[in-house]
């Protein structure tokens, strides 16, 4: 038996507290009683509901495809934008430049989609577009504060990236565009993935910017959520929450073996480059010895 | 081995071969806001040799060495390549080619991809291109490597790809910077004659930048000490730590003892120093043509041409008595620290050529001496 040592056990309430929600969460989904907080027996009845609910199936549709956009603008427009607080080392207002992008990172949420409102609703009347919101206006929405993120993500690890070798490329007649694309995206590749998919969750959870700049028949997954708890919690909410988790989880695991497999695979081309390093210089040494000898 | 020695017969020999410029830097200058990182410098490089920029950091040697190869702008004055003004030229249209210090292979490219990346941005064909790539590989002796990518290669390796890399265009100039920087000691003195070898092989005209005097030296035909960005003398290993021309030179380059003194007699076949810190005085084998004003000079001696003895000289010059005070064993030789009779302690080396010598050991009196021709008398 192991020792529960005061460590071990403060380790188990914080995991307790953190998930403890969660379990329950996904335990009652099976609940078979129409009140949540009443246990009715085991069931599978509100998944199989789900399957008929085309209001709240449109919704995760909806934000998933709000989700995937928003990654892909968020991190074009974040990538340039840290390349160019990287790597152009002056122009002026670039101070004034870094603080803007990085500013929705700390702008409250609220006040972003009301100055977003309040500009659409302008044009609107000005340009005649949007002509309504929904889902172009939520991506947009998103786009902004999912690009800042992206720009700090990326912007880090273009800062550690050694600056030679992008300019051994462009000293090897590489044009600069050329560099970026075939040097520095590569190497920089594992921080867009990152960027993107942290974009796609940002994107797939607001509510506040979404709630703003929604219009009719627009309704995102957490906008759905929010207003069918609102107006008492039903035990479908507790099944697609479980789905989502039960994705994620999958998700997160898949990433985490494809890694693994990386990494070790690594591994072991290094191992077997040492190995036969030494082999090399063993052979090398050996006729010397003789001659020694 | 043999390829050392013929760098440096060829320096001992003066070089024979007409001497073709190949690249000119005139007057450059480099600012980064106020601060001068180069300073007003002028030299030639000649086609074939192997020329080192030494220096200790800050001395603008990166700096010159970034502006050959355009990474860098020159604030003022032009740089010339093969009688071409090349200074506005950016870096991917200069026929001009850089081993960087950290390598800076591209990480996710194959060996072989690496190498071929120049070529595929001339639009080599693809058969020429492999042909190339196959000829590098092999120059370097890396050609079951090829598949490898750099992260599964030691540094030695990786500093072999680096430099096929930067040959495999056949650039009219190679720069290196801090070639072995990333190596360890051992390695170092292997990869130098290698690199040097490669390089004489293909022919290339190359300028290195190095901070490692003893690097310069094995790898360079030419030298040139740079401070602060200035360059303080430019010459052959052997002219730079013979006859340096300044009291800087000679201290960066080995050690050195100096002797501050006034010329207080000067003709043509000799010199007498008077120096306070030794009881007699100096005799030059030569004139050192001073001011009639000014009559200071520097008198500088390397360790290993001051000579330590326990009988006293029997000439009227150039030695003095002295204490041991230190003793430093290093193998191959060992450094005696002797303390003169004013105080100042002067180094000598001493070549350990017998097992267990009789030898002075600590406070033991003992005789510094010098022959006439062994140091050097320094007017700045």
């Amino acid at each position: 038996m192991k020792r529960f040592s005061f460590s071990n056990m403060m380790l188990w309430v914080g995991f307790l507290f953190i998930y403890l929600p969660m379990l329950i969460l996904v335990i009652y989904s099976f609940n078979g009683s129409r009140l949540v907080t009443v246990w009715g027996g085991w069931s599978v009845k509100w998944y199989v509901g789900l399957l008929d609910n085309r209001q709240l199936i449109g919704a995760v549709l909806r934000s998933l495809e709000i989700a995937f956009y928003t990654a892909i603008s968020a991190v074009i427009l974040g990538t340039l934008a840290a390349f160019v607080l990287t790597r152009v080392t002056r122009f002026k207002g670039r101070t004034m430049f870094g603080g803007l992008v990085t500013a929705p990172l700390v702008m409250p949420e609220v006040i972003t989609g009301l100055s977003l409102l309040l500009l659409f609703v302008a044009m609107a009347q000005i340009l005649g577009w949007p002509q309504e919101r929904g889902i172009v206006t939520i991506w947009i929405a998103h786009t902004t504060f999912c690009t800042a993120y992206v720009a700090v993500v990326v912007s880090s690890r273009l800062r550690e990236l050694d600056m030679s070798i992008e300019e051994a490329a462009m000293d090897l007649g590489a044009k600069p565009l050329k560099v970026f694309f075939l040097i520095t995206i590569p190497m920089i590749a594992p921080s867009l993935a990152a960027g993107a998919m942290m974009s796609f969750a940002l994107s797939l959870d607001d509510l506040v910017l979404a709630s703003f700049v929604s219009g009719p028949g627009s309704t995102t997954l957490p906008m759905e959520v929010f207003s069918a708890v609102r107006l008492g919690v039903k035990p479908e909410i507790n099944a697609i929450a479980s789905l989502i988790l039960l994705a994620v989880s999958a998700a997160t695991f898949l990433v985490w073996i494809i890694s693994r497999r990386a990494e070790e695979k690594r591994r072991k081309a290094v191992q077997q480059a040492i190995e036969e390093g030494a082999a090399a210089t063993w052979q090398q040494d050996k006729p010397e010895a003789k001659a020694a000898g | 081995m043999a390829v050392a020695s013929s760098t440096y017969k060829k320096v001992l020999e003066g070089d024979q071969q007409p001497k073709e410029v190949l690249v000119k830097i005139d007057r450059v200058t480099k600012k980064f806001d106020e601060t001068i990182a180069v300073d007003d410098v002028s030299l030639t490089i000649n086609k074939g040799e192997i020329f080192a920029l030494l220096g200790g950091s800050g001395s603008g040697k990166s700096t010159l060495l970034r502006m050959l190869a355009g990474f860098e702008r020159p604030t003022e004055g032009r740089i010339y390549l093969d009688g071409e003004d090349i200074t506005d030229l950016p870096p991917y249209e200069r026929p001009i080619n850089m081993m960087f210090q950290s390598y800076a292979l591209f990480p996710h490219m194959t060996v072989a991809e690496n190498i071929a990346f120049g070529l595929r941005q001339d639009k080599m064909p693809k058969a020429d291109i492999e042909a190339r790539v196959a000829e590098m590989l092999k120059l370097v002796q890396m050609s079951q490597y090829a598949k490898r990518k750099p992260h599964q290669l030691s540094g030695g390796q990786r500093q072999r790809v680096a430099l096929a890399r930067s040959l495999a265009k056949s650039p009219k100039l190679l720069l290196l910077d801090e070639p072995m920087g990333a190596l360890d000691k051992k390695l170092r003195s292997q990869m130098q004659l290698e690199l040097v070898e490669i390089i004489e092989r293909v022919g290339v005209t190359c300028v290195m930048v190095t901070h490692d005097q003893e690097e310069a030296m094995t790898m360079a035909q030419r030298i040139a000490i740079m401070h602060l960005g200035w360059i303080a003398q430019i010459g052959s290993p052997i002219d730079i730590y013979e006859t340096p021309t300044s009291r800087l030179v000679c201290e960066f380059i080995g050690n050195v003892n100096l002797f501050d003194g006034v010329v207080v007699d000067d003709s043509e076949a000799y010199a007498l120093i008077d120096s306070p810190d030794l009881e007699r005085n100096i005799y030059v084998g030569h004139g050192v043509s001073t001011s009639v004003q000014d009559k200071t000079i520097t008198y500088a001696i390397r360790p290993e041409k001051l000579l330590v003895t326990t009988e006293q000289p029997a000439f009227e010059y150039n030695w003095s008595r002295g204490v041991v005070h230190d003793i430093a064993y290093l193998g191959g030789h060992s450094v005696f620290y002797v303390q003169l009779p004013s105080g100042k302690i002067v180094q000598s080396f001493v070549a350990n050529a017998e097992r267990r010598g009789a030898r002075p050991t600590w406070d033991d009196q003992v005789f510094v001496w010098w022959e006439d021709d062994s140091g050097v008398a320094l007017r700045s």
